[in-house]
């Protein structure tokens, strides 16, 4: 690295060299087996640069020489962005736990183990449904230093527990799933199968549904599946410097219900998605993004910042390319009702688990359209059984609009999202008749 | 490099060990409205070994490619942990080849100052159309070569050469956001993203028009696909079906999915094969050196074949189909689709318009996902049909319904086979996958809209 950074010095007024390592072992489980057994190690070092006041990028998996990779940079340069930013100097960070030297120490052995457990455990609730399952250890290693003398390493581990299940009976199938992630080693599969047990119990019967606008309760996973995505967009600090958020102008507004809050977290301790720093070397923060209702701040990178007038959030993220503003663990806030009392409340209704391609709608309007893959009608205040060949649609600026309650416990999903039950009063629900 | 794997794979102590090397250099350009906002040029070089004993697994992917001898070792002791049964794994031929990527106007070579002045043109025209407040335009070249060898002697070399293109065109006014995409692709042909300035004004006039366009009433609906959606459809609901992986071990999905049985009527043939020539699925042998094929999914209306790496085929005592695909060094190969299509029919879109009172005619795609029995897949762009005739635009509509079902409701296919070469397919974790997917116009009957 040190390198690459003495070489680009000479020809760049600035330069930045970042470098991950990781090592990941992966156990997979097929058709309630042991299948297959990974391991998987990869390098990757990107090079940003800015000469005649331009950005240049390249990166490289695996070996490369030095110069190959600054020549690389080099002649994209001439074309790029003009850079807005310096690089960050040196400076403190925050200290986040995102390293438990456990995770390592976990043997493969273990891992079957728990991975056998958990199928044993579904299985034995359901003998006929198949499992697919997957035990994950690993830890990545992420070391950044730049031409302003900025300075940063960190190491991260991290432990997945995941299983779909599918039931079929005729040419009827059901699927259900849940998955836990963490920095720091899972030993227990309690749960994963409690929550995949409860899908089956919810599903076992099988109820029709008019169509027709009702109340809709979405469950965290619900929630994930439908309306967080937009959200998303919207506050990506790069569609409202692009005009395109429906929210760039309402900072400060009242556009969501007062019991709804949404942040950003980088800084939760364990949690996969936080970190000291941002991939462009930013310290780590908690940021709010609706504050009982209100829209407080949006997300950013140092260009973006930089462009709109406003400073990063330290929520710069490579994907495989440039950095770019993206989220970190985003946390719903909790509200005081019971999903038992929204049941009770909503006498008759939908709640949906997890809804199937909503996010092929127009997400930057708020529109969604999906397939209720896991859903349950509730009648008489009691889930009475699993829909099936049922559509819901909606905007999720107008549902968030109005909630008719937030529930009291919240649950994580995928590590990414931290959020409770939603519960809308209205939404439009279409059935298959024939 | 030949004599190197030979020897890495000589005394293993597996059932079967490969070897598979990749070297990738990639361009990609992103504009934000007028920010060239990402050039950037990337270089990978790793590989990977899989292992096979007693029916388990095991798999190493590194970028540090020496050592490949501790790579076969570390695959063979994992692979040892996980075998308790038999391996099964089809036969076939060992062959030795070198493949060259069939290129016409190689995208790697095409400057960035070409690139960008084309990419320039495209993006000043959505921008200069009235109402329109931003674009997006994605881009990527990439130029491949794999080296795969096995220990039963295979040993290919194939370089590919791989491009997409995808321009978006987002219109707002009084808080409402609406987008029209255009997504392209080829394998190794620039020529096949020039000249595309009069699709490029009208999806931005389109996205314009979206503005003021109202949303389908949710129901159930007599619909017609254009070849691009019925592609989608093709692909979505029965091409992920017939991927043998999510059915060889699966019992009660093998009686659903029993060969002979019948899907739809005499007049509907569902065909995929890397062995169709020119196509961005098109290879001449997979990731695990098996020949490519063209399979007839449905002929004739009935289930007749599946898509098969040679683990699935031997399990379901079937042939090898070559579709094991990895989408890069860091993954094994899975089965996964090529190019997937609707052989086209006799009628023409007129006819099939004619006897609908009221319907859909949907078109383009922005996305599609299936749960095997039941599929949603979203068209870009849709409009009434009202007494036989194509009437007013609406807003995009999801489309979603049961797979058997709505194979047994097409009830006319038209004469006008499209193939579309802008999808990315992904399963697996594994994404995008060049695919391309294509069909006639079809019509269903009975068809799931979801609406406001």
């Amino acid at each position: 690295m040190e390198e690459i950074l003495s070489q680009v010095k000479k020809i760049a007024e600035q330069a930045e060299v970042f470098h991950v390592s990781s090592r990941r072992t992966p156990v997979h489980f097929e058709a309630n087996r042991l299948k297959q057994i990974q391991s998987k190690e990869s390098t990757n070092t990107a090079l940003r640069l800015i000469k005649d006041g331009k950005v240049g990028f390249s990166q490289a998996s695996g070996f490369i020489e030095p110069g190959e990779l600054v020549n690389m940079a080099l002649e994209t340069c001439q074309f790029g962005m003009p850079a807005k930013f310096v690089f960050p100097s040196a400076m403190s960070y925050p200290q986040i736990d995102v390293f438990d030297s456990q995770v390592d120490e976990v043997t493969i052995d273990d891992m079957v183990e728990l991975g056998e457990q958990l199928i044993a455990v579904v299985k034995q609730h359901t003998p006929d449904i198949l499992c697919e399952a997957s035990v994950t250890k690993g830890s990545i290693s992420v070391n950044l230093i730049n031409s302003k003398g900025g300075e940063v390493s960190y190491n991260k581990s991290f432990f997945d527990l995941s299983l779909e299940g599918v039931l079929i009976q005729g040419d009827d199938m059901l699927f259900v799933g849940e998955s836990q992630i963490s920095c720091r080693p899972i030993s227990d599969f309690k749960m994963v199968a409690e929550e995949v047990i409860s899908q089956l119990e919810l599903a076992r019967k099988k109820a029709s549904i008019p169509t027709e606008p009702m109340p809709v309760i979405f469950t965290p996973q619900g929630v994930a599946s439908a309306l967080i995505a937009p959200l998303v967009l919207a506050f990506n600090g790069k569609m409202v410097l692009d005009g395109v958020s429906p929210l760039r102008n309402k900072q400060g507004e009242q556009v969501f219900d007062k019991k709804f809050s949404l942040w950003d977290d980088a800084t939760l301790p364990y949690q996969i998605a936080s970190c000291p720093c941002d991939d462009e070397g930013v310290p780590s923060q908690q940021t709010p993004l609706i504050d009982c209702g209100t829209v407080s701040r949006f997300l950013y990178d140092l260009q973006t910042a930089a462009l709109a007038n406003t400073h990063s959030t330290g929520s710069g993220s490579r994907r495989g390319g440039l950095p770019a503003p993206s989220s970190s663990s985003l946390i719903v806030g909790e509200g005081d009702v019971s999903f038992e009392d929204m049941v009770k409340d909503m006498k008759r209704g939908l709640i949906v688990d997890q809804l199937m391609g909503a996010e092929q709608g127009n997400l930057l309007n708020g529109d969604f359209s999906g397939n209720v893959l896991l859903g349950y009608r509730v009648e008489g205040s009691e889930i009475v059984g699993r829909v099936k060949d049922t559509m819901v649609s909606g905007n999720v600026y107008q549902i968030l609009k109005q909630l008719s309650a937030v529930g009291q416990d919240a649950k994580w999903v995928g590590g990414f999202l931290r959020t409770p039950h939603l519960y809308c009063p209205s939404l439009s629900v279409a059935t298959k008749v024939g | 490099m030949r004599d190197e794997l030979a020897s890495a794979l000589r005394e293993h102590g597996a059932d079967y060990v490969e070897i598979r090397l990749e070297e990738n250099y990639l361009t990609r350009i992103v504009y934000r409205g007028e920010r060239l906002e990402d050039i950037s040029k990337s270089s990978s070089l790793g590989g990977n070994v899989r292992a096979l004993v007693k029916g388990g697994w095991g798999f190493a992917s590194f970028n540090h490619v020496g050592r490949l001898r501790d790579r076969v070792e570390l695959a063979v002791k994992q692979a040892r942990l996980v075998g308790k049964g038999d391996s099964k794994f089809s036969p076939v031929d060992p062959v030795v080849d070198v493949v060259d990527a069939e290129i016409k106007k190689d995208p790697t070579t095409v400057p960035l100052a070409s690139k960008k002045r084309l990419f320039d043109e495209y993006n000043d025209i959505v921008l200069s159309t009235p109402r329109i407040q931003t674009s997006s335009i994605g881009y990527h070249d990439s130029q491949r070569k794999v080296t795969f060898a096995n220990s039963e002697g295979t040993y290919v070399e194939q370089n590919k050469v791989d491009l997409s293109l995808r321009l978006a065109a987002i219109a707002t006014e009084d808080g409402q956001v609406q987008q029209v995409g255009l997504s392209l692709g080829s394998q190794g042909n620039f020529s096949d993203i020039e000249d595309l300035q009069d699709q490029v004004r009208e999806m931005a006039q389109r996205a314009v028009k979206l503005l003021s366009a109202p949303q389908a009433r949710g129901g159930e609906y007599t619909v017609i696909l254009d070849p691009v959606l019925a592609g989608v459809f093709a692909h979505e609901a029965f091409g992920h079906l017939s991927e043998s992986d999510f059915v060889y071990e699966n019992k009660r999905l093998q009686d659903i999915m029993v060969l002979g049985r019948r899907f739809g009527g005499d007049y509907l043939n569902i065909v995929d094969g890397a062995a169709v020539p020119g196509l961005r699925g098109s290879y001449k042998y997979d990731d695990e050196g098996v020949p490519s094929t063209k399979t007839y999914l449905i002929r004739e209306g009935v289930l007749e074949s599946r898509l098969h790496s040679r683990e699935t085929a031997a399990k379901m005592e079937e042939m090898p189909t070559g579709n094991a695909r990895a989408l890069n060094y860091l993954f094994p190969p899975i089965v996964r689709m090529t190019n997937t299509f609707i052989e086209p029919g006799s009628m023409s879109f007129e006819d099939m318009a004619n006897d609908i009172k009221e319907g859909i005619y949907a078109k383009d795609w922005y996305g599609g996902t299936t749960s095997l029995e039941m599929f949603t897949f979203s068209a870009a762009e849709a409009y009434m049909i009202r007494n036989g005739k194509v009437a007013e635009l609406l807003r995009p509509v999801v489309l979603s319904g049961n797979v058997f079902a709505t194979l047994a409701n097409i009830d006319a296919i038209g004469n006008d086979l499209g193939m579309n070469q802008g999808g990315g397919c992904g399963k697996g974790g594994q994404s995008p996958l060049p695919v391309s997917n294509g069909s006639p116009h079809i019509r269903i009957r009975c068809c799931l809209v979801g609406g406001g």
